[in-house]
């Protein structure tokens, strides 16, 4: 079982690898919609590659309103 | 189709199109790849009825208000059936809001009602303004777990009444929906909508896209808003087509859903839109060269055969590698809610799928113009509806003035808000505060904003007085939040941006902790509500003997300051 410190690091690393940003740049309580200038469209592509990550599925209204990488996180940590 | 003409109320309308079409399908529900439902109009009336039986039942009355807080599915549609044959006035509120900002909207609109599904109650019930809403009578949630607490609700699923309902009668000129087009914080906008309001738009709309048996919806955007309840409910109702509903809004199930379920019709908001443009145009980059140039050919030859209007056939034939994503029966995408760039409406065009752009507003009932394709125009909103009369207001040298409409489908006034329908409604007339002018072919062209609002890609009404309450007690003298188009009037409907007008104490400097200061708190609005950047100004805020402070007169002072090096993006 995934601590929810991993699952954090976890997320940082597959967002950065997805938008094509340096490994390490990204910070847990980096706002993700301004430190990656992302829309909501382009979130939801990233949580798709999340759920198929960690083999989970998101409903929508669990990320409803999040935009830090932690409590992002922590949702999944709460599904695994 | 039903003869609206001869209905005095939405619920009288849909009762009717239940018999009318009881065989046919009228809604399918998927999650992911799994279908979770799918109903015929008979199936759809066994729901309903039990559940405004059991409304009636617990008192709710002729008039009485219910509010529903869903994403867009099945249960939605069913609730909404329901309070409109128990005689109800429907209060449909943004699922995306905060839970505070729903309360403050309960509140406001007097809700007895509420629909809403466990998740978002879970939310609302820990939040604070749980406590001012007094009139809240009975609470209805659905899908909530076996041995969830559900906090003084009722299930949805089991609260069925037995025995048939009493259809209670509305008169046209009821109010139908409350429906919120912006204002959580300063002064929510609820604007009034009349049974009338809504039969007239629906036969306007029909007018030009008719819906029928056999149409099959994918309905997207947000069912509160007043086009989805208009396109994705009651107008494909009337007609007897059927409504998809997407539980998880992601790309890939999107896509999937246009091939399973060969969609005829979709409206998407700008920005979505945008977002297919761009994967179909990565898609036609990866062609090699050869088959790029063949390609290219098609599409020209595509544009001069449908020139002077739409041949979705021939279309579909000549460019079947598009099309057969789409599902291969998609007739047109309705796009709305913000400004389309011409370019992308071309675009889509030019590959025969022709996007119906428009322009409205939730007071004026939905639309006001729509493209009627004949022969299609990108660089306008199209001619008024059926039913409308529009004109513009003011109009400069160029012809350019405010938009006005009057027609029965505009709103009768906003909710509590007497002076601020007077100053909306002047004799008959709603002003819109867009600038536009019409065409030699009577097409309507859009210019910019008048009013201190903007309207995000996502189809987002934010007005800055609502998103003020986050720099309170900001360490400032004052401060004031602007649309940065309305002190610097420009051309425009796209790209709009916040600004937060700051007055600094004596010898204060904006400095790195206030800049900070003021970024931490925007990062608490959500993405879409956030400002873009700063303009200081040195003098006292010109205020009214009430000390509220003059917007329009401060407004043309910051307007003085040259915007290239007045305002300092965040």
């Amino acid at each position: 079982m995934r601590t929810l410190e991993q699952t954090t690091q976890e997320v940082l690393d597959l967002a950065s690898k997805h938008f094509h940003v340096p490994p390490g740049s990204l910070a847990p309580e980096d706002d993700f919609f301004k430190k990656l200038g992302i829309d909501s469209l382009q979130t939801l592509e990233m949580l798709s590659r999340l759920e198929n990550h960690f083999g989970i599925e998101l409903p929508d209204y669990e990320v409803q309103g999040v935009s830090d990488f932690r409590t992002l996180a922590s949702r999944i940590q709460s599904r695994l | 189709m039903l003869d609206l003409s001869k209905y005095q109320s939405i619920g009288a309308a849909l009762k009717d199109a239940l018999e009318e079409f009881s065989n046919e399908v009228c809604l399918i529900e998927a999650d992911r790849d799994r279908e979770k439902e799918r109903l015929t109009y008979r199936e759809f009336k066994d729901r309903a009825h039990p559940l405004a039986k059991a409304l009636a039942d617990a008192g709710f009355a002729a008039g009485e208000r219910a509010s529903i807080i869903m994403t867009n599915q099945s249960k939605w549609l069913i609730s909404a059936y329901a309070i409109f044959f128990a005689g109800g006035v429907l209060v449909p509120l943004d699922y995306k809001l905060t839970p505070d900002e729903q309360w403050q909207l309960l509140v406001h609109s007097g809700a007895n009602v509420l629909i809403t599904e466990y998740p978002i109650w879970r939310q609302l019930s820990a939040a604070a303004g749980r406590s001012a809403a007094a009139d809240l009578r009975t609470v209805l949630v659905t899908e909530a777990p076996a041995n969830a607490d559900l906090g003084g609700a009722r299930r949805w699923e089991e609260f069925r009444g037995s025995g048939e309902p009493s259809f209670v009668s509305r008169t046209r000129k009821d109010v139908a929906c409350i429906v919120y087009s912006s204002g959580t914080g300063g002064r929510p906008k609820g604007c009034m909508m009349t049974h009338e309001n809504y039969l007239e738009q629906c036969v306007a709309l029909t007018s030009i896209y008719p819906f029928a048996p056999g149409v099959r919806y994918l309905s997207i955007l947000p069912t509160n808003h007043a086009i989805d309840f208009m396109v994705g409910f009651f107008g494909p109702f009337i007609c007897g087509a059927a409504v998809v509903h997407l539980r998880t809004l992601r790309p890939e199930f999107v896509r999937e859903a246009f091939l399973k379920y060969k969609i005829t019709y979709v409206s998407l908001v700008p920005l979505v839109l945008k977002n297919l443009q761009k994967g179909l145009e990565a898609r036609f980059g990866e062609l090699s060269p050869g088959k790029r140039r063949v390609f290219n050919a098609i599409v020209a030859v595509n544009k001069a055969l449908t020139k002077s209007r739409p041949r979705l056939g021939l279309s579909r034939r000549l460019l079947k590698q598009v099309h057969e994503p789409f599902g291969g029966e998609l007739r047109t995408i309705i796009v709305g809610g913000a400004f389309s760039e011409p370019e992308t409406l071309q675009f889509f065009y030019d590959l025969g799928i022709p996007v119906a752009n428009g322009y409205g507003l939730t007071e004026a009932g939905t639309a006001i113009t729509v493209n009627d394709l004949r022969p299609f125009r990108a660089d306008t909103v199209g001619k008024p509806l059926p039913g409308m009369e529009v004109r513009i207001v003011n109009a400069n040298a160029d012809g350019i003035g405010e938009v006005a409409v009057r027609s029965k489908t505009v709103m009768t006034g906003y909710l509590n808000e007497p002076e601020l329908t007077s100053e909306s409604i002047v004799d008959g007339w709603l002003l819109t505060g867009d600038l536009g002018r019409f065409d030699a072919a009577g097409h309507l062209q859009l210019f910019g904003r008048k009013k201190n609002m903007i309207v995000t890609e996502e189809g987002k009404n934010i007005y800055p007085e609502d998103i003020e309450a986050v720099f309170e007690s900001l360490p400032v003298k004052e401060f004031c939040i602007f649309a940065a188009n309305y002190i610097w009037p420009k051309r425009s409907m796209v790209g709009e941006q916040l600004l937060l007008a700051l007055h600094l104490e004596p010898g204060q400097t904006y400095s790195e902790e206030l800049r900070r200061d003021v970024s931490a708190r925007n990062s608490k609005l959500l993405n879409y509500k956030r400002i873009h950047g700063v303009v200081l100004f040195d003098e006292e805020f010109p205020r009214t003997a009430s000390l509220k402070i003059k917007r329009n007169v401060l407004a043309e002072q910051l307007g003085k300051l040259d915007r290239a090096t007045a305002f300092l993006p965040l």
